[in-house]
Order: C-alpha cells, then sequence, then structure tokens
C-alpha cells in the first residue's frame, strides 16, 4: 500500500523533563510507542500531555531527557527536525485554509513549492497519492464546505502527504459526532494495523481509548503514572491513574420531576438571524418545568449560540415569544431578578467577567444595585461587596491568591466556580446553560456537574446546551438534538440512544 | 490540584504570608510608578532631541521648571492653562472606563464655547449669576449632545468612536467658523471674527488674591464627581463592567446603550464647560482662539492619569506647567514655541508604550509573589 520507505516510525522518550522556572511541568517521562501502534495519552488539563508532545516535535526543547526514532537517539529542536524524521501532529482545532480547496492546503502545506505550481501535474500526483490512502476525500471542494469530520480527515491526510508517519492527534474527535468519530479513528485504526502509520492520540475520552488503542499511558501532574496495554485495563482503572486518591464529587441523586410541575420557560416560534444573517435560526416550541434539565445537543455552529444570545439578550430576535413563569421576557435586568433566571455562557472569562476586574467585584456583578432586601441603591458597598464575595469564595470553594486579584489570574476552575458563585446564589428558577464544563479537569466537571443537578433537585428548571454528548446524557431528562438552526429531536433520557442522537446531529433525517 | 487543596490554606482577604496592607500598596503602586518611569524615560529621548539641535537638556529641563513652576507667577500661570486641560481630560477618561477611546474633545470645547457666547447673547440684560448659570448650561449641553452622538452612533450604528470624534472635530470647528464669521459675529470685530464682547458683569474673574480664574476650581470639582460617579455610584460601577466586558454587561442585563450614550454625553458636557469658561474668562467672546488644542493636550493628560479622574488633576496642573513654560524657553533658549509639543508627542508615545508593562512586574503583582506554589496546586 505505502511506499517502501514510508513506513510508520516508531517513537520512544527516555526521561523527559520540562521546567519553567521553578515548576517542573514534566518530570522524568519515559513512554514507548513502537512502529504500527495505536498509543493513547490520557491525562487531565496541566498534566503534562501537551508538554509532553510539544518537546517530541520540537517545539519544546526539554530540560533534559532524549528521543528515539526508530531507537537511534536523535535532536529534534524544531518541528522542522520532527518533520525530517517522520513526526507530525493534528491539532485539536482545524489549520486548513477555509476559503481554499483540499489540494490548494495540501500543495501549499509542502516545505518546498515551486513559484510557479503546475496544478494539472499536482492534481495528478494527488489523485495517485489519494489512491494509496484509505481515506476517500473531494479534494477539489472548498474547506468551508467540508464536514467536521472531512476537515478532519484532511488534517491527516495533509500530514501523511508531507511524508510524516508518526502522527499526534491532539483530542481529534472533540468537534466530531460519534459517527465522525468512530469512522476516523476507525480509518486511522486500520493504518496503524497495517504498519503505514502510528498513532499518539491525546484523549479524554476512556471509550475511544478503550475501542482503538492499543497501549495507554497516563500522566498526572507532569509524571507518568501508569502504562499499559489498554486490553488489561478498565475506566476505573485509567480514572484511578488520572485522578489519584482525591475526592470526585458525587452527582445528586435526580429527585423526580412531579409531572404536573409548573412550566418555567417557554419559548414559542422564535425567529432569529444567524451570525452570517443570511440564515436564521428557529425554535418552535421549547418547555423546561421547574425540576427537570432539558439538554440540547448538536454540533458547534449549528445555531446553539444564537439560541443562547436570543436568551442573553445579546441578539435581536425577528419574532416569536420567550415566556418565564407565564410573562414575557426580554432579558432585562429587573425582569431576571424578579423571574430569578441566571444565565451562564461558555468560556465564562470570555463572556461572563471583567477579566481585569477584581474577583470581589466579578462576583457582585448580580447584586451590586440592591440592596440585602433587593432594593435598588445608588452607592456601592465596597465592603458589603467584599465580605459577600469572601463568603461565596469559601462556599464555592473558589481557590485565589487574594479577593483583590483580578480574575484573569485565576485557573479555569476557578473562574468557572465564581461565576457559578454569583448565578447559583440565592433563588434560582429558570438556569440556562451553555458548556459549562469546556476545558476544566476531572474534579471540577464533577463538581460544576453536581451544582447543575442540585440546583435541578431544588426546583429550578435547566436548559443545558452543550457540545459534550455524555454530559448531556448524564444529566438531562430530556434531549433536543439542535441541527440547523432547528430543533429536529426530542427523546427523554429512559430512551436516549447515542446513534440516533448522532444520526440527528449529523444532519441525515 | 488546585481543586483538591483543602479550603483552610486560601486566606479570604490578602495573598497569603503577606499583610494586606502591603498587598494594596503594591497595587496601587503600579499606576503610579509606571507612568512616572514612562515621564522620565520620555524627558531623556526627549534631551537627545535638544542636544540634536545643539543645546544643553539640562539648561531646558532648568528653564522648564522655572517657567511652569518656579515661582508663584509661573504656578498661577500653570493653574490657569491647567483648568481646561482637567475637564477636556475628563472628555477622555469617563469614555475610556466604557473601553471607548474618544479623542475629539476639541470638538465639545469648541461648540461649548459658541454656545455659552449665544446664550450670554440671548440673556443679555439678566442678572450676572443667571447669565453665567446659563452660559454653563448651554456649553454644557452643546458638548454633551456632540460627543454623545458620538456614543450614540457608536452603540446603535457601530461607528468607530475614535474616527468619528476626530471628524466630528473637525465639523465642529468649521461650524464654529460659520457662526462667529456669519450668523453670530460681532461686526465690531475686524480681523479676528467673534461674537459680541461679554459685558463686565458675565465675565468669570479670578480667585481672590490670585491671578487664577474660577474654572481651576470647576475643573477640580468636575474630577473629584467624576471619581465618585465612577467608583462609588451603581452607574460608575455597571460602566465599569461594560468597560471590561461588554458582553458580560449584556449577559447581567445592564443597559449598555444608556450607560454609553450617558457617559459620553457627560464627558462632552465637562468639554463643554471648559469652552464656556474659555469665553466667560479668558477670551471674553467665542472666536477662532477656542480650538486651542486643549482637546488634544486633554488627551495626553486622561492617559497619563490612566483614566483615573483623580490623578488627572496634578497630572493636568504639570502638563498646564508644561505649556506655560514654552514662551520663556523661546526666549530664553532660542528654540521654537513649539519645542514643547514635541516633548508632548514623545511622552504621548512613550506612555502608549508603557501600557504594555502592566501586570508584567512582579513587585506590583501579588498574584505572582506565590506563584511557584501556585504553579504547583494548579498543575
Amino acid at each position: 500500500m505505502s511506499e517502501g520507505d514510508k513506513k510508520a516510525v516508531g517513537v520512544e522518550t527516555i526521561g523527559m523533563t520540562m521546567r519553567f522556572g521553578g515548576f517542573t511541568a514534566l518530570d522524568t517521562v519515559s513512554i514507548k510507542v513502537p512502529a504500527g501502534s495505536f498509543h493513547a495519552l490520557l491525562g487531565e488539563n496541566g498534566a503534562g500531555k501537551s508538554t509532553l508532545v510539544k518537546c517530541m516535535m520540537g517545539f519544546y526543547h526539554p530540560t533534559a531527557g532524549d528521543i528515539l526514532v526508530e531507537g537511534r537517539e536523535v535532536s529534534v529542536t524544531s518541528p522542522r527536525d520532527a518533520s525530517a524524521f517522520g513526526l507530525g501532529m493534528v491539532y485539536q482545532h482545524f489549520t486548513l485554509v477555509p476559503s481554499l480547496t483540499g489540494a490548494e492546503n495540501l500543495v501549499i502545506s509542502r516545505e518546498k513549492v515551486p513559484g510557479i505550481i503546475d496544478w494539472r501535474q499536482e492534481r495528478a500526483d494527488l489523485a495517485d497519492f489519494m489512491q494509496r490512502m484509505p481515506f476517500k476525500l473531494p479534494l477539489d471542494v472548498k474547506v468551508a464546505e467540508l464536514a467536521a469530520g472531512e476537515k478532519q480527515k484532511l488534517e491527516i491526510v495533509k500530514q501523511l502527504y508531507l511524508g510524516r508517519n508518526f502522527l499526534v492527534l491532539d483530542e481529534p474527535t472533540s468537534v466530531l459526532t460519534p459517527g465522525e468519530a468512530q469512522e476516523v479513528l476507525g480509518l486511522v485504526r486500520g493504518m496503524t494495523k497495517a504498519g503505514d502509520l502510528t498513532v499518539l492520540m491525546i484523549s479524554h475520552k476512556f471509550h475511544e481509548v478503550t475501542a482503538f488503542a492499543d497501549d495507554v499511558s497516563v500522566l498526572r501532574k507532569g509524571k507518568l503514572t501508569g502504562t499499559g496495554r489498554v486490553a488489561d485495563l478498565d475506566h476505573k482503572a485509567m480514572a484511578g491513574m488520572m485522578i489519584g486518591d482525591q475526592p470526585i464529587t458525587a452527582l445528586d441523586s435526580r429527585a423526580l420531576t412531579k409531572p404536573d410541575a409548573d412550566l418555567v420557560l417557554k419559548v414559542t416560534s422564535l425567529k432569529a438571524p444567524d451570525r452570517t444573517g443570511l440564515k436564521s435560526i428557529r425554535i418552535d416550541d421549547l418547555g423546561v418545568r421547574s425540576g427537570e434539565i432539558v439538554g440540547i445537543a448538536g454540533i458547534s455552529g449549528n445555531g446553539q449560540k444564537e439560541f443562547l444570545e436570543v436568551l442573553a439578550g445579546q441578539r435581536a430576535r425577528d419574532g416569536g415569544a420567550v415566556l418565564v413563569k407565564g410573562s414575557p421576557y426580554a432579558s432585562s435586568r429587573t425582569e431576571a431578578r424578579t423571574l430569578n433566571v441566571r444565565l451562564i455562557p461558555e468560556e465564562p472569562l470570555k463572556n461572563a467577567c471583567a477579566p481585569r476586574m477584581t474577583v470581589a467585584e466579578n462576583i457582585a456583578f448580580r447584586t451590586f444595585d440592591i440592596d440585602g432586601n433587593g432594593k435598588p441603591v445608588n452607592w456601592i458597598n465596597t465592603s458589603g461587596i467584599k465580605s459577600f464575595a469572601a463568603s461565596l469564595v469559601e462556599q464555592f470553594k473558589v481557590k485565589t491568591a487574594s479577593l483583590a486579584s483580578p480574575i484573569s489570574s485565576l485557573s479555569g476552575g476557578n473562574v468557572q466556580r465564581a461565576v457559578l458563585a454569583r448565578e447559583l446564589t440565592g433563588e434560582v428558577d429558570l438556569l440556562i446553560v451553555s458548556n459549562p464544563c469546556f476545558g476544566l479537569d476531572f474534579s471540577a466537571v464533577a463538581e460544576i456537574r453536581a451544582r447543575i443537578m442540585r440546583a435541578r433537585n431544588s426546583g429550578a428548571a435547566v436548559l443545558l446546551m452543550s457540545e459534550d454528548l455524555d454530559e448531556l446524557l448524564e444529566l438531562s431528562d430530556r434531549i433536543f438534538v439542535m441541527s440547523d438552526g432547528a430543533l429536529v429531536y426530542e427523546t427523554p433520557i429512559a430512551q436516549a440512544s447515542v446513534q440516533t442522537i448522532g444520526e440527528h446531529m449529523a444532519g441525515h433525517h | 490540584m488546585a481543586e483538591t487543596v483543602s479550603n483552610a490554606d486560601v486566606p479570604m482577604f490578602g495573598v497569603r504570608g503577606y499583610p494586606a496592607a502591603l498587598e494594596r500598596v503594591a497595587r496601587r503602586a503600579e499606576a503610579f510608578v509606571i507612568p512616572v518611569a514612562a515621564l522620565i524615560v520620555g524627558m531623556a529621548i526627549f534631551s537627545l532631541f535638544i542636544l540634536a539641535v545643539g543645546k544643553s537638556p539640562l539648561q531646558l529641563y532648568e528653564v522648564m521648571w522655572r517657567g511652569g513652576f518656579g515661582s508663584w507667577f509661573s504656578i498661577q500661570n500653570s493653574l490657569s492653562r491647567a483648568a481646561p486641560l482637567l475637564l477636556a481630560a475628563l472628555c477622555v477618561a469617563l469614555p475610556a472606563r466604557l473601553g471607548l477611546v474618544v479623542i475629539g474633545g476639541e470638538g465639545a470645547i469648541v461648540l461649548g464655547g459658541v454656545a455659552a457666547a449665544a446664550a450670554a447673547m440671548a440673556f443679555n440684560g439678566a442678572p450676572s449669576f443667571i447669565v453665567i448659570l446659563v452660559m454653563g448650561v448651554a456649553g454644557m449641553a452643546a458638548g454633551g449632545i456632540w460627543i454623545g452622538a458620538v456614543g450614540a452612533l457608536r452603540h446603535y450604528r457601530a461607528v468607530n468612536e475614535t474616527i468619528s470624534s476626530l471628524l466630528m472635530a473637525y465639523i465642529a470647528i468649521a461650524l464654529m467658523n460659520q457662526l462667529v464669521e456669519g450668523p453670530l459675529r460681532d461686526p465690531a470685530s475686524l480681523n479676528k471674527p467673534s461674537t459680541q464682547p461679554l459685558a463686565e458683569a458675565y465675565r468669570i474673574g479670578n480667585i481672590p488674591g490670585m491671578e487664577v480664574h474660577w474654572g481651576i476650581v470647576v475643573g477640580i470639582v468636575a474630577c473629584v464627581l467624576s471619581w465618585v460617579l465612577i467608583e462609588k455610584t451603581r452607574w460608575g460601577f455597571a460602566a465599569r463592567i461594560a468597560g471590561g466586558n461588554v458582553k458580560a454587561a449584556q449577559v447581567q442585563g445592564l443597559a449598555v446603550g444608556p450607560l454609553i450614550v450617558g457617559f459620553t454625553a457627560l464627558a462632552g458636557g465637562f468639554a463643554g464647560v471648559a469652552g464656556m469658561l474659555e469665553v466667560a474668562a479668558v477670551q471674553g467672546s467665542a472666536n477662532a482662539s477656542l480650538a486651542a488644542g486643549y482637546g488634544y493636550t486633554g488627551i495626553l493628560v486622561a492617559f497619563l492619569a490612566r483614566h483615573n479622574p483623580l490623578a488627572i488633576i496634578p497630572v493636568a496642573f504639570l502638563l498646564g506647567g508644561i505649556e506655560a513654560s514654552g514662551g520663556l524657553i523661546q526666549r530664553r533658549m532660542d528654540l521654537p514655541d513649539a519645542t514643547v509639543l514635541v516633548l508632548q508627542g514623545m511622552l504621548f508615545i512613550v506612555i502608549l508604550f508603557s501600557e504594555t508593562f502592566y501586570g508584567r512586574f512582579k513587585a506590583f503583582n501579588p498574584d505572582l509573589w506565590k506563584r511557584s506554589d501556585h504553579l504547583k496546586r494548579i498543575a
């Protein structure tokens, strides 16, 4: 299948160590990825996974340690060196030029491109090359028109086209539907089995690791905490290596939703323009009852963001009604306050905080203009803001150097905790949340999900938009699928199947 | 792992192991030390310029000191020049707290002056305190509408406020010329078209015992009130949220549009009062001298003060002094009057450059004091 000299290569790191100042990001990590194997690298955010692969790719110069390619010690001091040894990396986010076709993207990515490109010759060469690939891709279509799964395949094909036969895949399925993920990883798996490719995949999805990888290595706090055959390890053992013996917040058991519970949020025939202004989103009928979590699944970019912006009052609507507890809701501060509506957008530092204001001030955003009895006040009570923040910081375990620190100095999990502290204090009747756990580590995720469940159990109606299907399956009572601007499918959690939801996400219905 | 360390080691009010007072001083010192350092660097670079034209920088700074701050006479001169700078700087600083860069205060000053002169003509004959009050209101309204329109264009039509305020300043100057050479012109003003001179009774005089008019008091009061507005009231807090992150303000249901229009209108109003003071206390009538560049120097003052209304007070005095020394520099050192403009320009570039240093110095950033620990915990 492959050219004789382009067989998969094996890579090994020995005692890889990386220090940034006094901080050790990577502590004598040795992993071995033999030629033609599919190796998974597990670990929480900040465990050192990226540092390790960046050392292997020549982006970082490790403080100590060696890299062996095909058993020979080599010096990789730049990405160019890595490429020469056949090492390549596929990033979590796409690096293709959207306005160019697949073929154009491939040709311009070469290190040496002639000043004048003979496209006829190139196309012929590409067709020849694609013959040898298991991936079937339309190369004459602009990348912008490709589906996410096809783009991911093109990213992988690009690496192979550049002659790289050892690939690092950084969370390759995070933007794919379950079906697409299955297909892409299946094809990659096939190539490793045939001995054409070696793969090191960064992941945090255990089921992917179990289904596709031969071996797994687990990092925690910069140290290798476990490695072995995937066949010998269950999810529990891998989780143990990843997070150690730290306690994980347990989810409250799900209190039964009363069938006659009040309808808190009611959206009917809502229409709004999308970001491009060319299409529109339309929500025909959506209701969320007190004490239930309604999840909205969908691939990013199918109108979830616009829907949230309408609910947040950031986007004008063309028509339709949003009712909260029966009264029209236009997202003003007064309405949100009297109806007890809370909205937590994704990436809270970017969307719900003023990064340079202090932790205490950020926690006061919702309450700075009222006194203890909810009466409007004109003067800011600085000491009141501080003591309020101090009690919430303690209650929600926000780790901050000081209340006077700018909130941007906090870690992602702690920013999210501070925002949850602000929004979940007091009475909550309607909670609207979007991707609450994006980019957070294991224990923060567990704790934040537990808080959402607790809010539900104490009677809040929760609308949860998430790109993480596992999160929706864990938390929701009902799941909707949003595709192409509309809610196309609804299922109660008891009957939810990943397969069916995935098909609707991909718009196959 | 940060998330699992017991909460006991996280202090509630300060960085662990350091007194809260030290932390507070460190955080505040940054906004003082960096601009002062930038001033010194700017003056050092300016010295090279002076050396290049064959003069002694030391002598220049000595003359500058004498011309601006060295005697009671020069201090009074500097204070007089500081008065419009205080108000012009507020026209930059207030919108800046909302994240807007408004550089067209000159237009509001000019129109404020014309409106005040027109109001005085309309109310000619009324008691003097009423006329002065009406002039102030007219100046404030004219400036407020002008810069408020910039804010409204920004929020409702997404027009870049920096560009629109600058272009509107040119329109304002043209409008003033049209008015003082046309309908509002005093026929007696021959080589410098002006409005009718104010009657002596309608002029704003000097503070008793000083050669400084009351404008300096108006400016200082405006700065103090602006500081109270921003730091102590709900509107100021809301403006800081919107300035820090407009998306966060919208999610909180804050009325961002009215905040922007309100703050820009108030800012323009202050600049309008500066124009009114120029008419009522300095020129005695509205004419082309209103466009004297105070609006532009005000930009420098506001940036040097980091848009803190209280810091504007000393900075305006400093810049007023530098401007006041221009004449003496010309006479003593045989350098052009515009030399101080070169200094101002260099200072401005260095100040803008110094913005990149905030948050970089460990001494000013208590969040870094335990950084290695902190990193260990979050990693």
